[in-house]
């Protein structure tokens, strides 16, 4: 059967057979072999997409189901073929990973958490990434990369002087004393945050 | 040669380790990726008897289904291919990718399907109609020695593979003497690695040119060897590609039944086949479970605490076939008395043949089970003569000025400082501290302990197990190889000769090469030939590679390095030993004259009229290098095993509700020293990976099998895998004591962490039990053996209580 669905911003067709998953359809039909198959019953994670922007398995979805919805894949969170996002490029700082097999879906779920929070503590990184089974690393490295991807997210774009913004905390540069900025300034800060790659 | 650690530019900085960039990315190559024109899938019909007679197989329903290529049978494939190898001297043991007349497990692939997609052959696979007679079988390694126990192999006689009784020492003056004696038996669960990407295999052969073409998912020295000599074709009839990248594998791709299947199919039906497991044949029949081993252990020790002596009686259930998993009670003998200083030591090694999955190399090759029978013994011994769990390590601890040390077994140590690994993670802790924590932790209801554990990892893998335990084996190396080339315009290209499985094998090559040229490391290209294009290699096995790979690097660029400065020297009218090199040029010190890289490279492609006499052209050196320390043959049952052994000592506190029973780790700290380290990241990932590993063995992990021969825990949902919620944020305390066998000093660390977590996580568990009167015995010890024993024991406690 025909499915008709949005992967990485292009929308794609596809003719499969109605039992056919959305895993094998994206690697098969779609050439699109970051996506992994671990165990292919839903507990390893390493098949993980985001659907709608939400983390789901893609080995427990037929290909026919996800029709008309938005897909993102690994190959859709480089910004240009050599460059690396920067929750990639903060994996590659930590070395969150060793063999790489669960890394898709691990950069995955680590984009969907700081889609929807930008200062994640330990727990709410450990949370968001235990549907993500990894074998090598132990989980410590794949934390500090999601941390340091919060944390330069939360501070891409900056401008000079300010310190980055802390949550709860005023928004006051303390070295800039008497010359402090009107709160113009620091408006213009915050709205700068979001090009930091968030939504 | 040792360099002090002050000297490196590149080796321990905290560098990025180039492989991640293609793996965050999603650009990976692994095998399933690839996909070859004509490409044929295969499934697997599996047996669901754990032994019985193979009396007929029906093809007909599935062969008639369209897009069904053919079904083979274990009878055709032996009689086209060779029986797989046994790694001992047990011909008799007869292996072949698929069962042939019989079959000796649940699971066993009986037949295998052929068709245009994997999920058409696993729809005719289930059309296979397969009539079986059911046959006696065993499970427990107790019962195989009995000899009227069902024998799996009946042509081999026996259900004993191996039984090796070795004494080394005086071992029974040292217990006659010794005021103290306890024994014990622990028991080390079935499990293994597990890896996230399970194995796969394409192979195609084209009969044009004679060549059958490999990528697999693999981890296994001498791989082409085997499948040329189960297929019956030259070695260099097979090439295998080693530009695919290894989705996890920790010891256990090895594959070799799948390869040769494959391949053997490929040629029969002329068209490229693939096989990838599913996540059941992976955990049912892929042959790849892990050690499943009792321990009896006697030591005899005095009122200090100080073992004397050690026996030991080590039995494995290998399961249904022998393959190389013996030798995992082999290699052990190299750390027999881990850190510390017993004096005699008797082993006996036991190896038993049972009707369950096929037993593969599991991360630590049989030190990790080995390891926590070790420690259990240490624990045991402070407990007996009162004194605290560390204190006992210490009294027992090899010194420092006392390396290298030979032990009973023959290996020598090669370099360690014990005691101030542990003084660090003890200050680190603050161990009066948690000790403190751990009382108020159970004054407030819960249970709570502390775990200690110290131990080796022996590293540098050479096979020396293989001569000690089959005399008709007589390997004394297990090289390994690296190849520099500086092109035309001066750029550096290194090879290396083997897959790797996410150990930045890539990473360590660079490093390497630039420390020893003293040029950008993000410069160096670092390729991977296939088999036919390649050195000698015996694939990351053994935590070899820091040592093996990174000692061929060195070598080779020594080798390279010299040649620049011959060439260079000849320019000037000096000796080579005159010239001085420095970041890739030489210069003359007395003259001033230089010549770059450029103007060297330059003259070693284009100008031989400027070459020294007898030098030849090009920039292009090799170096095969053999492991160190080990030359020769075992003598009296003693042999040096590997060159190097890493050290590392785990402190854990648990805590746990008595009625839940679920552990739940609150501090984990681990000292860890594996000498000179190559690159930070690297085995910082190792190490936190390996404890990860270990939490699993501890408390999860087991392929439990039912009295029905029935593989229970076959899929992720009951053979659980810690996840991040499971393993704790560990600390790790650093320590480096250079060995003076490598050439910076490094030691392996490729299997730390899991090594002793087995141990300090039982240790834990058991002080946290040890008021009630009960110990577990037996790993892993789950959340309801925990929860049961306690509930019994409390019973026990309160009826005491009342009857008094």
């Amino acid at each position: 059967m025909k499915v008709e669905l949005t992967i990485n911003g292009t929308a794609r067709t596809a003719e499969v057979e109605a039992r056919k998953t959305l895993l094998d359809a994206l690697r098969e039909d779609f050439q699109l072999t970051g996506t992994h198959a671990g165990c292919e019953h839903g507990v390893c994670g390493a098949c993980t997409v985001l659907i709608d922007g939400a983390p789901a398995r893609s080995c427990l979805m037929f290909a026919c189901q996800a029709d008309g919805y938005d897909i993102t894949t690994i190959e859709g969170m480089a910004p240009a073929p050599g460059e690396l996002s920067v929750i990639q490029d903060a994996f590659c700082e930590t070395h969150g990973m060793q063999c790489g097999f669960c890394t898709p879906g691990m950069v995955l779920a680590a984009h969907a958490l700081l889609a929807r929070e930008d200062s994640p503590d330990r727990a709410a990184i450990v949370e968001a990434i235990s549907g993500n089974i990894c074998r090598c690393t132990g989980y410590g490295q794949i934390v500090e990369a999601i941390a340091l991807a919060a944390e330069r997210l939360r501070t891409a774009n900056t401008p000079r002087g300010v310190r980055p913004p802390q949550i709860g905390a005023p928004h006051v540069d303390p070295d800039a004393g008497e010359d402090a900025p009107g709160a113009g300034i620091l408006e213009a800060a915050d709205a700068d945050m979001p090009h930091g790659g968030r939504p | 040669m040792t360099e002090a650690p002050s000297q490196f530019r590149f080796v321990s900085a905290n560098r990025r380790v180039r492989e991640d960039r293609r793996f965050v990315a999603g650009r990976g190559h692994y095998v399933a990726d690839i996909a070859l024109e004509g490409m044929l899938h295969v499934a697997m019909v599996a047996s669901q008897h754990p032994a019985a007679r193979i009396v007929s197989i029906d093809a007909s329903a599935a062969l008639a289904l369209p897009g069904v290529h053919y079904v083979l049978t274990g009878e055709e494939l032996a009689g086209g291919v060779d029986q797989l190898m046994n790694g001992l001297d047990t011909p008799n043991v007869r292996r072949y990718p698929l069962a042939v007349g019989r079959t000796r497990y649940a699971g066993e692939w009986v037949a295998a399907v052929v068709a245009d997609s994997r999920a058409l052959a696993e729809d005719a696979a289930e059309k296979v109609r397969v009539v079986y007679e059911p046959l006696a079988y065993l499970t427990k390694a107790e019962e195989a020695l009995d000899p009227a126990s069902p024998p799996v192999h009946p042509e081999h006689g026996s259900n004993i593979l191996l039984d090796r009784q070795f004494v080394w020492g005086e071992v029974d003056r040292h217990f006659a003497e010794s005021p103290r004696h306890l024994s014990f038996r622990v028991t080390w669960g079935r499990n293994s690695t597990v890896p996230i990407e399970t194995f796969g295999v394409v192979a195609s052969w084209d009969p044009w040119r004679d060549m059958l073409d490999v990528w697999a998912s693999i981890q296994m020295p001498k791989y082409s060897d085997q499948i040329s000599r189960a297929l019956r074709i030259p070695t260099n009839a097979v090439r295998v590609h080693q530009d695919v990248d290894v989705g996890g594998s920790y010891g256990v791709k090895r594959g070799i039944k799948h390869t040769v299947l494959v391949g053997y199919l490929s040629r029969r039906l002329n068209r490229p086949v693939r096989f990838l497991e599913d996540r059941l044949e992976n955990m049912r029949s892929g042959d790849a479970h892990g050690p499943e081993r009792i321990f009896d252990v006697d030591v005899a020790f005095d009122e200090a605490g100080i073992i004397k002596s050690m026996k030991m009686r080590a039995l494995d259930n290998a399961g249904a076939y022998a393959g190389r998993a013996p030798f995992q009670l082999g290699k052990p003998i190299g750390a027999i008395v881990g850190p510390y200083k017993i004096q005699s030591v008797a082993y006996r090694a036991q190896s038993v043949t049972t009707n369950k999955a096929v037993q593969e190399a599991v991360r630590g090759f049989g030190q990790s089970p080995t390891n926590y029978a070790i420690e259990t013994a240490m624990d045991k011994v402070a407990r007996a003569c009162g004194l605290d769990r560390v204190e006992a390590r210490r009294r027992n601890f090899i010194r420092k000025e006392e390396f290298p040390y030979l032990i009973p077994s023959g290996t020598r140590y090669d370099s360690g400082d014990y005691h101030t690994v542990v003084e660090k993670v003890l200050a680190h802790v603050d161990y009066d501290g948690l000790l403190a924590e751990r009382d108020r932790l159970r004054a407030s209801g819960l249970l709570a302990g502390i775990g200690i554990a110290a131990c080796l990892e022996p590293s540098g893998g050479n096979s020396s197990f293989e001569p000690l335990l089959n005399e008709k084996n007589t390997t004394t190396t297990w090289m390994d190889s690296a190849r520099i080339t500086i092109d035309g315009p001066g750029f550096v290209t290194v090879t290396i000769h083997t897959t790797s499985s996410g150990q930045g094998h890539e990473t360590l090559a660079a490093t390497v090469v630039a420390e020893v040229l003293e040029i950008d490391p993000d410069r160096i290209r670092v390729v991977r030939p296939d088999t036919l294009e390649s050195l000698p290699s015996n694939s990351p096995v053994g935590s070899r590679m820091a040592i093996m790979l990174g000692g061929a690097c060195f070598h080779a660029a020594q080798k390279l390095k010299a040649k620049l400065v011959a060439i260079a020297a000849f320019q000037f009218g000096i000796a080579p030993e005159a010239a001085r090199y420095e970041t890739g040029a030489v210069s003359d010190p007395a003259s001033g004259r230089r010549l770059d890289w450029a103007d060297i490279v330059n003259i070693a492609h284009r100008n031989f009229h400027l070459l020294p006499p007898d030098t030849e052209p090009g920039l292009a050196v090799t170096h095969v290098m053999q492991v160190p320390t080990a030359t020769k043959l075992p003598e009296d049952g003693r042999v040096q095993m590997y060159p190097c052994h890493s050290f590392e000592f785990h402190v854990v506190l648990i805590a746990l509700d008595p009625v839940l029973g679920k552990p739940e780790i609150r501090r984990y700290v681990i000292g860890h020293d594996c000498g000179t380290v190559i690159n930070p990241h690297i085995v910082k990932g190792m190490t936190l990976g390996g404890i990860a590993h270990g939490i699993g063995a501890a408390l999860l992990e087991e392929f439990v099998y039912d009295d029905e021969g029935q593989l229970l825990t076959q899929s992720f949902m009951d053979y659980l895998l810690p996840s991040s919620h499971e393993v704790p944020a560990v600390e790790i305390v650093h320590h480096v004591t250079p060995s003076p066998f490598t050439v910076f000093g490094q030691k392996g660390s490729g299997e730390s962490g899991y090594l002793g977590a087995p141990a300090a996580i039982s240790g834990a568990l058991n002080d946290a039990v040890d008021a009630l009167g009960i110990a577990f015995d037996k790993l892993p010890i789950r959340i309801f053996a925990i929860s049961d024993a306690v509930a019994a024991a409390r019973a026990k406690q309160s009826q005491e209580k009342t009857s008094a």
